[in-house]
């Protein structure tokens, strides 16, 4: 991890490419304008950062690239408020500041030799298409790969492209669904609740670890689908979202019992969210 | 370091502190500022306020102020570029006059800033701030420090520790390597005082409860819904106790700029506001007052001696005088210590 | 004290109203809010003359409207508190009671129009001492004014316990919390400060009823009571409205009558 003397201090990025994944939702890739500070930076799959519009403020988002690809970092965010529709605004060519990489990581090297399934909803699929991309450009370190990734409609589905390229892969069973209503006439996906179309498709459970990213309710009804296919809550991890500031564990506002998001999460197994106070 | 005890007189004291003002020093005290007691700028001894028990706010403005300037920005033709705070944002400080609970206060502020990774700013400012302490001959009702690990006398925090004596003289007590150096700006002034018996002129300050009882307790006590929402029914979900609080450092960062150029500035937040944990969303974990108020009392006696192995309160009472509604946390704990 | 107490065990044993919202006796000779919603629980309900604190924010406070309707104490000055937020249609008879304090004697006022007649009986003109304080600041010249707030304001924490102690500021999101655009800074820099409080004195202009909490709640006693008082002063003189004088709406900056003092509006 790159160590700065003014811990909130940025790094100054380029916006090199803007892509609209979906209605209000884009993908961002940021170079570093100090090629020297990119090549010596090095994060992990979980962790996240701050994005900064100098004069708005800092907005907290994982970085949605994968680890293994060096040079750059991506985020996707969807416009919400002050500093997202401060980000919608830009342009290529435009400067953001950036601070990270901050936050725990997803145990990746313990995983060497299951079966990893891979489950989010909407919005969430931008922290797990970070660890798809590490998983699957260290491929032969893991046996099957299964990702079911729903959204409320086809509209609203992100990194379609990528989908595209993941559907194509022999070495990878991927499934996506729309909520009910949310087809197109040329949709051949699934069309169901994520946790429904989770239960029907039923991957086992022997010797897999599953990651979870989504709206808090995806989450609450797709946990007993886990447990009923035989799941425990230590082999099921997933991010959790609080409001940040500092990123650093010092300004307060992620303080959840004694953890902090910032610095003890984002990655969470169930069993550790059960220790938890009901605070995020 | 043996602690060195040196007599201080009257006219000693007075020239140590305008010695150290002269010497380019900001000196802050206790003063009499329309009869409340609050830390402002002193130049000598006779702004010292001295016969008052506590200042309202707290000393942690000279490590962490209530505004501070994290860095600054402008635009030069299409780049950004930013700039560091000088130097000469951080004075040397010579914190005059506080409490040995507010002295011991700086290790809760420091745990913050300083664990996992190092706050620049914050350590920037307390490398250049002297502490002197002056003991509690009186305390009063609100006082609870002696059940949080200190007491009216304690040297924890501070690098000259003085406790009054007859005639307007200080026993002075020379605790760290900055002590040392601030006293001998007045070198023909301090004579030795082994003989001087300091316990007898503090302030009795009867404990009323363990911290490691409370810890215990408080943290059995999460789930006890109606408890919470008991105590905080009359809470108004102001800042208040956080803000004149020496060991509460939450803080907001927000951006100020004309379009040109800007600044990126840290403030004083509290857990206690509503907005505190909100989700742009509109999810907010802590939806109402009574879990904000939870929060602020695990934070302080479960969660900081968890994770930073201190905490977060030393008992100065602050809080309780200067909340509107009279939230009274010594009060509020005890009840919290004594559920079954 | 005795009689408050007994009404206020009558009324809640009745089921006439779920809590009483009083005052008791608090830390160091301190008096503070109480919340009785149990008759036994009455005896400690206190009053005298310590009992200024405005109770009437506790009517819109979430977590006590919860609990349904309220009976309110407050010495018949501060009836007006009650009353201006009943203008505003933020309490009505449904859901709150007020019980004044006079002489010693409770005074039952069933109906927001009975307390309103009972505050008639009373002006609602600032004390002496509030007068001459606010004559004081009049006497200054501008610059005098504009260097002496400078210097209060510049003080201010941003605590927000003025708000929060205001029963005036009820709204759910307050101004300074939009931040699409940031009308006010976050920061409690000196011109952040100005811009806070008299964006909060303007917001109260002809609304303020003169209670004085939100100085007393200040930790560092600003003089903020000034500013939203002598706005009332202005309104009271200009429109001859005061707030907290009628459970009817009679705001001065959203009222227009055909005989309104100012001839540009004709």
């Amino acid at each position: 991890m790159m160590s700065q003397p003014n811990l909130y201090k940025p790094y100054l990025m380029r916006l090199d490419r803007i892509t609209e994944e979906a209605p209000g939702v884009k993908t961002f890739k940021l170079l570093f304008q100090n090629e020297e500070e990119g090549r010596q930076f090095s994060f992990r799959a979980g962790q996240f950062a701050e994005y900064s519009v100098f004069g708005a403020g800092e907005c907290t988002f994982c970085i949605a690239s994968s680890p293994t690809r060096k040079g750059y970092v991506e985020c996707t965010f969807r416009q919400a408020g002050r500093v997202t529709s401060a980000l919608s605004d830009l342009e290529v060519g435009d400067t953001l500041g950036f601070r990270g990489p901050y936050g725990n990581v997803f145990p990746i090297e313990k995983w060497a030799g299951k079966s990893l399934l891979f489950i989010a909803g909407g919005i969430a699929l931008p922290p797990m298409r970070c660890l798809i991309w590490n998983v699957l450009d260290l491929r032969s370190k893991f046996r099957d790969v299964t990702i079911l990734y729903g959204a409320r409609t086809v509209a609203d589905l992100v990194y379609k492209h990528e989908l595209e390229e993941w559907s194509q892969r022999p070495d990878v069973k991927l499934v996506t669904t729309v909520d009910p209503g949310g087809e197109t006439p040329e949709w051949r996906g699934e069309v169901g609740f994520v946790p429904s179309v989770l239960e029907k498709i039923a991957p086992l459970s022997i010797n897999t670890v599953a990651i979870v990213c989504g709206p808090p309710i995806m989450i609450k009804f797709t946990f007993p689908v886990l447990s009923r296919l035989g799941f425990t809550p230590d082999t099921i991890y997933t991010t959790l979202e609080n409001r940040m500031k500092c990123g650093v564990g010092k300004c307060g506002r992620c303080n959840v019992g004694k953890y902090y998001v910032c610095k003890d999460g984002p990655v969470f197994t169930f069993e550790q969210l059960k220790t938890l106070p009901p605070e995020y | 370091m043996e602690t060195e005890r040196r007599i201080l007189t009257r006219e000693a004291f007075d020239s140590l502190l305008q010695k150290a003002v002269a010497a380019g020093q900001r000196a802050y005290g206790p003063k009499d500022l329309d009869g409340r007691i609050d830390f402002a700028p002193i130049a000598r001894l006779d702004d010292l306020s001295t016969g008052h028990v506590q200042t309202t706010q707290s000393a942690k403005f000279a490590l962490f102020p209530k505004v501070e300037e994290l860095f600054s920005f402008h635009r030069e033709g299409n780049a950004q570029v930013l700039d560091e705070a000088t130097e000469a944002d951080t004075p040397e400080t010579l914190l005059l006059g506080v409490r040995p609970c507010d002295a011991a206060a700086i290790a809760s502020l420091a745990a913050i800033f300083n664990w996992d990774t190092r706050d620049p700013q914050f350590n920037r400012r307390l490398a250049r701030t002297t502490v002197v302490t002056i003991t509690c001959t009186h305390a009063d009702e609100y006082c609870f420090c002696t059940s949080v690990g200190g007491g009216p006398g304690n040297s924890t925090g501070s690098d000259l520790l003085l406790t009054p004596l007859e005639g307007g003289t200080y026993l002075a007590e020379v605790l760290t390597a900055r002590g040392q150096a601030l006293l001998a700006l007045v070198p023909e002034s301090s004579t030795p005082a082994n003989a001087v018996d300091k316990e007898s002129r503090l302030a009795c300050v009867p404990s009323r409860f363990t911290a490691e009882t409370v810890t215990a307790k408080m943290a059995v006590a999460f789930d006890r819904e109606g408890l919470w929402r008991e105590q905080s029914l009359r809470c108004l979900g102001c800042g208040a106790c956080a803000f004149v609080c020496p060991t509460c450092a939450c803080f907001d960062i927000s951006d100020e700029s004309n379009g040109i150029q800007g600044k990126r500035l840290r403030t004083w937040d509290s857990c206690g506001f509503s907005l505190f944990t909100k989700h742009t969303s509109g999810h907010n974990p802590r939806e109402v007052q009574s879990q904000r108020w939870r929060q602020r009392l695990m934070h302080k006696f479960v969660y900081m001696p968890d994770r930073l192995k201190v905490l977060g309160c030393v008992g100065c009472g602050r809080c309780s005088r200067s909340c509107p509604v009279d939230m009274n946390i010594l009060e509020h704990v005890t009840k919290v210590a004594e559920v079954k | 004290m005795e009689e408050l107490r007994k009404r206020a065990r009558e009324l809640l044993a009745t089921g006439e109203v779920k809590v009483v919202i009083g005052y008791g006796e608090g830390s160091a000779g301190r008096i503070r809010p109480l919340f009785i919603t149990d008759p036994a629980g009455a005896g400690v309900l206190m009053f005298d003359e310590r009992c200024l604190a405005n109770l009437a924010v506790y009517l819109l406070k979430a977590e006590v409207k919860q609990l349904g309707k309220a009976a309110g104490t407050a010495p018949i000055r501060n009836h007006s508190n009650g009353l201006q937020p009943a203008a505003e249609s933020q309490v009505s008879d449904e859901t709150v009671r007020l019980i004044g304090v006079a002489d010693g004697k409770a005074v039952d006022l069933p109906t927001l129009a009975s307390a309103e007649e009972y505050v008639a009986s009373v002006s609602l003109e600032p004390a002496a001492e509030e007068k001459e304080a606010l004559a004081r600041i009049e006497r200054m010249t501008m610059e005098e004014r504009w260097a002496y707030w400078n210097e209060q304001l510049s003080r201010c924490l941003k605590c927000y316990a003025c708000r929060a102690a205001c029963p005036m500021c009820y709204c759910t999101q307050c101004t300074v919390e939009c931040n699409q655009p940031q009308w006010i800074p976050v920061p409690a820099t000196p011109l952040g400060n100005l811009e806070w409080h008299v964006m909060r004195a303007m917001h109260l202009a002809g609304r303020c009823v003169g209670c004085g909490e939100c100085r007393r709640a200040c930790p560092i006693d600003l003089p903020i009571d000034l500013l939203t008082k002598k706005i009332g002063e202005d309104v009271a003189a200009g429109f001859g409205l005061r707030a907290g004088s009628s459970r009817k709406l009679e705001y001065a900056l959203s009222t227009y009558r055909p005989d309104d003092r100012e001839d540009f509006i004709r």
